[in-house]
């Protein structure tokens, strides 16, 4: 079948592998505050789809209820998208992958669309080790409702109405690696560098891949006092260790140090470099980033970066054994089993 | 007292203990019967427990062919000593009380009314079998070789019954004919038999099956091309699921590559289930999810959504007992009004209602394909009667020419013809009038048919809108969508040529059973009444044309509030006053005699005030 290529190319910009330019993957114009960090996070999936040259309706995005759930409109406006109920992102994940295994899924989520209403909805999508990129754009606070503390606000975070937090934090991560998540990761809004590569490594991760991103709410979270500021933030970030992501078609061009790089290949031969890493971590020991994590933290500090990850992650059709093609292309004759076969059951109940 | 030999005709309960084994064994007794060509309706009435409450078996047998329970116990053997003397009391007198005589039944249980057989059925178990589990199985086939005999029925066809049952386990087969010998010989050499109640083969039951309703759904959504089951155990629902999946490795397993051609997903809730229904149809599988009440009420925001965004769902509701977790093991049809509106804003769906295991096949494939068609959330809506117990049913049946209809989808082609023409794909624009809209499935096209699905209020080419008018325009298309929907739902049934007296009886699902024996009672009386079986919802022109032309409706269903009533009065604009109603919400299955009762009543209230 021959499709019909889009005709608005901007000469200015070069198409990619699949002949499609940077604003082919835009959405529309955002509705949200200027300087929401969840608008970078946006600006950063449409420049990893462009980058790794993903066909748009080769992937589908979903998502839950919030500000942060209002950005599949603003990215890959050819890309079949869901807004769906507050919390349960996960569910119709998880169905519309069972449909059609060949898709790329990408979750957008908020920290009270994942860590309140939709707990259940996010451990269970772990559990089973759901193929899709999960992101929640983590800002402390219920942006849409106006301002409320989320499970994730940090203990004594002082919020924008001055009082302090005087729960304990949900960290997500930490929650995601005691889940068995196969694939986990924090970054922040305001360093593309590093959320641009691990976007494209979490698409490419063939299982649950977790990125939690501390993406501050200007109106509402942003005031002094607040853990989820972006001054607090930029003063108080750690890495894990710097983070690139190589697709399988590319030729690695860059020389690295041997020595310092770690090189983690991934299931459909592509890979992540990592260098400059903490000495007492390594990516593929749940153990260790626990360990890590708990480090950074009796620091004050948020750690971004790979935590960790499984390269042998086998997702939730592996698990239950479904066929190649996916379920939603088959036919009415590879389905029904037709009356001869019925007559057979019949004759068992008589 | 002189006995009137009794052919065919007689309801036997056996009164077990939960989690003994009773189960298989009453089940072989009742397809023995139904394999003499009897026709037989077996009841489960068991408890909320897996182990050690008071369960029971009920069998109707009916040469006519009645199929609904029947009050009045001729047989009851009772070998739960907890509730003997309710299960005493509840024999009718002139009838039969069989027990356990390992233990003397104290004077205090013994009625002058009815007759006592008693059978040392543990002791003749202890002296013949080791293990005390072994003891408890045999005992309950011990009494069935004993009743077997009583009543006169066909040894051979029980021993038959148990060879099939235990093909996979020949071992067992000697020691159950053993056991079954053992009950045979005690009444032959302790008593004088048959008694007056007794069987005898009338190969009545030509094709029929004797199958349950759940395991009919679970069958049908296979057949109707579903790939993808979501769901959370909850009785009476479970064993759609288990249906399900133990025909989808009979019959969906690649041969090639023993890869399975569907996904079966225990969710962690009925939410999640719905949840992942919605995700898979509107990826473009078939799929779907079974549920009981409960279940129904967690998911009433998604219903809301699969509503609003037009997304085709089938649901089976098995009814029970409510409100909140009610009678999770006793029947109800109470329902009704919290399915066809379930969830917030103005919303409604079509409803199918089964009442027997065939229907329960057909209605589910044909939800299959009206939820395609509609895009819209299709429930099917059975009982725990219909949904677990056995029922002797047409067998099942699949036209092999039939096609799938999977409504309006564009293919790749399709939306490249549109766009040469210069027109636009409008997820939310009605095309032709029957306020259907087309759409696409992700994946489809590079840069064709996207479009962003939501909740929220949106225009014809899905985009967020809060404008009144474009708000107005997509309620009222959705409006007009139903309006579609009548046309195309199954039609009721009618028992009668045309239109005779002046009183219309309505019913719909497994109230059917009693009214259909109740139309026969009326009719002995001289009484004329007119019924319908109503099967689906939204209603069409028949149904309506039927409650326009009756003076007196009675509408017969198992619920307190009049369900049903309320949902003809709302939707038809039927003046209250005219519509009356016979109820039955005990839990236990609605019998003729209460239909005809109610019914008698109805009239002379009538006749009073006219
Ligand atoms: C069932 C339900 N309850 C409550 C709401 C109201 N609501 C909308 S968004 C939201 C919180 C969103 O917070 P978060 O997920 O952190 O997203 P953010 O706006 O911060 O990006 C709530 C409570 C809703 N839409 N649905
Ligand atoms: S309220 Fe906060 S989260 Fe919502 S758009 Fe504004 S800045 Fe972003
Ligand atoms: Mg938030």
């Amino acid at each position: 079948m021959s499709y019909l290529k889009p005709k608005f190319h901007h000469p200015s910009l070069k198409p990619n592998k699949v002949g499609f330019i940077k604003s082919d993957y835009e959405g529309v114009i955002s509705t949200l505050c200027a300087g929401c960090g969840h608008d970078s996070i946006s600006g950063a999936i449409i420049q990893a789809c462009y980058e790794t040259s993903i066909e748009p309706h080769k992937l589908a995005k979903l998502s839950g209820i919030g500000c942060s759930s209002k950005t599949p409109t603003y990215f890959l406006s050819n890309s079949h998208g869901f807004n769906s109920v507050h919390g349960r992102m996960p569910s119709i994940t998880t169905g519309a992958n069972m449909a059609n295994k060949d898709l790329i899924y990408l979750g957008v989520s908020g920290d009270g669309d994942t860590a309140a209403i939709g707990m259940g909805q996010f451990v269970h999508a772990i559990r089973r080790n759901l193929n899709m990129v999960y992101i929640v754009m983590n800002n402390g606070c219920y942006g849409l409702t106006k301002g409320q503390d989320s499970a994730t606000a940090d203990f004594g975070s002082i919020s924008k109405a001055g009082s302090s937090n005087p729960y304990p934090g949900i960290d997500l991560c930490g929650l995601a690696l005691e889940l068995n998540a196969t694939f986990v990761g924090r970054s922040f809004s305001g360093d593309k560098t590093q959320l641009v590569p691990m976007i494209k490594a979490a698409m490419a991760h063939p299982g649950f891949a977790f990125l939690d991103v501390i993406s501050p709410c200007v109106t509402f979270n942003n005031n002094k006092g607040s853990t989820r500021s972006y001054s607090h933030v930029r003063a108080h970030i750690e890495e894990t260790s710097l983070f690139d992501f190589v697709p399988h078609q590319d030729e690695i061009t860059v020389d690295y140090d041997e020595g310092t790089v770690t090189k983690l290949e991934l299931f459909d031969g592509s890979s992540i470099h990592l260098s400059k890493l903490a000495p007492e971590w390594d990516p593929t020991d749940r153990f260790s980033a626990v360990n890590r994590l708990h480090a950074a933290k009796s620091k004050g500090n948020v750690l971004t970066g790979l935590y960790y990850i499984d390269v042998e992650s086998e997702d939730l059709h592996v698990k239950i054994n479904t066929v190649d093609k996916p379920l939603n292309k088959l036919t009415q004759e590879e389905l029904c089993p037709g009356q001869s076969q019925l007559d057979v059951i019949n004759d068992s109940f008589r | 007292m002189e006995k009137v030999t009794v052919v065919n005709d007689l309801v036997i309960r056996f009164s077990n203990v939960n989690g003994t084994g009773s189960a298989s064994a009453n089940e072989m007794f009742a397809k023995s019967i139904f394999r003499m060509g009897i026709p037989v309706t077996p009841k489960n009435i068991f408890p909320s427990n897996i182990q050690g409450l008071p369960t029971w078996y009920e069998i109707r047998v009916s040469e006519k062919g009645y199929l609904g329970r029947r009050a009045g116990i001729d047989i009851l053997v009772g070998v739960n000593p907890q509730v003997l003397e309710r299960d005493i009391d509840s024999v009718r007198s002139g009838g039969y009380f069989i027990y356990d005589s390992s233990k003397k039944l104290h004077d205090s249980y013994i009625r002058k009314d009815i007759n006592y057989i008693g059978i040392p059925m543990i002791k003749l178990s202890m002296a013949n079998y080791e293990r005390a589990r072994i003891q408890q199985l045999f005992k309950n086939i011990i009494y069935v070789g004993a009743v077997a005999t009583l009543i006169d029925m066909e040894i051979d066809v029980i021993k038959e019954v148990i060879a099939d049952q235990f093909k996979n386990k020949p071992k067992l087969i000697p020691a159950n004919y053993q056991a079954l010998e053992l009950g045979i010989n005690y009444i032959k050499e302790n008593y004088s038999y048959p008694l007056q109640f007794q069987l005898k083969r009338i190969d009545k039951n030509d094709d029929a099956i004797l199958i349950d309703g759940n395991t009919a759904c679970g069958l049908g959504a296979i057949y109707a091309g579903a790939t993808v089951m979501a769901w959370y155990p909850i009785t009476p629902s479970t064993s759609i699921a288990s249906s399900f999946e133990k025909y989808c490795k009979k019959l969906r397993v690649d041969p090639e590559t023993g890869k399975n051609k569907y996904a079966f997903i225990q969710a962690e809730d009925e939410l999640a289930a719905i949840g992942m229904v919605i995700g898979a149809t509107w990826n473009g599988a078939r799929a779907f999810t079974s549920t009981s009440g409960p279940g129904v009420s967690l998911m009433n925001e998604f219903i809301g959504l699969s509503y609003f965004a037009e997304i085709p769902v089938v649901l089976i509701n098995v009814e029970r007992g409510g409100p909140s977790t009610g009678m999770p093991t006793r029947t109800q049809q109470a329902d009704i009004i919290s399915s066809a509106y379930a969830s917030h804003g103005d919303t409604k769906h079509p409803c199918l209602y089964p009442s027997t295991p065939a229907e329960c096949f057909d209605l589910t494939v044909a939800a299959f394909d009206l939820a395609d068609r509609l895009q819209t959330l299709v429930m099917v809506i059975s009982d725990l009667d219909l949904g677990m117990n056995n029922h002797m049913s047409k067998p099942l049946k699949w036209d092999d020419d039939k096609k799938y209809d999977l409504g309006k989808v564009l293919s790749a082609d399709e939306l490249e013809e549109l766009e040469s023409k210069g027109e636009k794909f409008g997820r939310y624009l009605d095309v032709d009038g029957d306020a259907i809209p087309n759409r696409t499935i992700p994946g489809t096209h590079p840069s064709l048919g996207s479009y962003f699905t939501r909740g929220t209020s949106h225009d014809e080419y899905a985009k967020y809108s809060e404008l009144g008018e474009v708000y107005l325009k997509n309620v009222d298309r959705l409006a007009q969508k139903w309006e579609t929907a009548k046309t195309i739902m199954p039609k009721p049934e009618f028992y009668q040529e045309g239109n005779r007296g002046n009183i219309g009886m309505i019913f719909f699902g497994t109230t059917t059973y009693a009214a259909v024996e109740a139309m026969d009672k009326m009719s002995d009386k001289g009484i004329i009444i007119d019924s319908m079986r109503v099967t689906a919802f939204p209603f069409g022109k028949e149904v309506e044309d039927f409650v326009n032309y009756y003076d007196q409706l009675i509408v017969v269903e198992q619920n307190r509030d009049a369900q049903f009533r309320s949902l003809l009065i709302l939707e038809l604009d039927i003046n209250p006053k005219k519509i009356k109603s016979v109820l039955n919400y005990d839990g236990i299955p609605i019998t003729a005699h209460q239909i005809v009762v109610g019914i008698e009543k109805q009239i002379l209230v009538n006749a009073q005030l006219n």
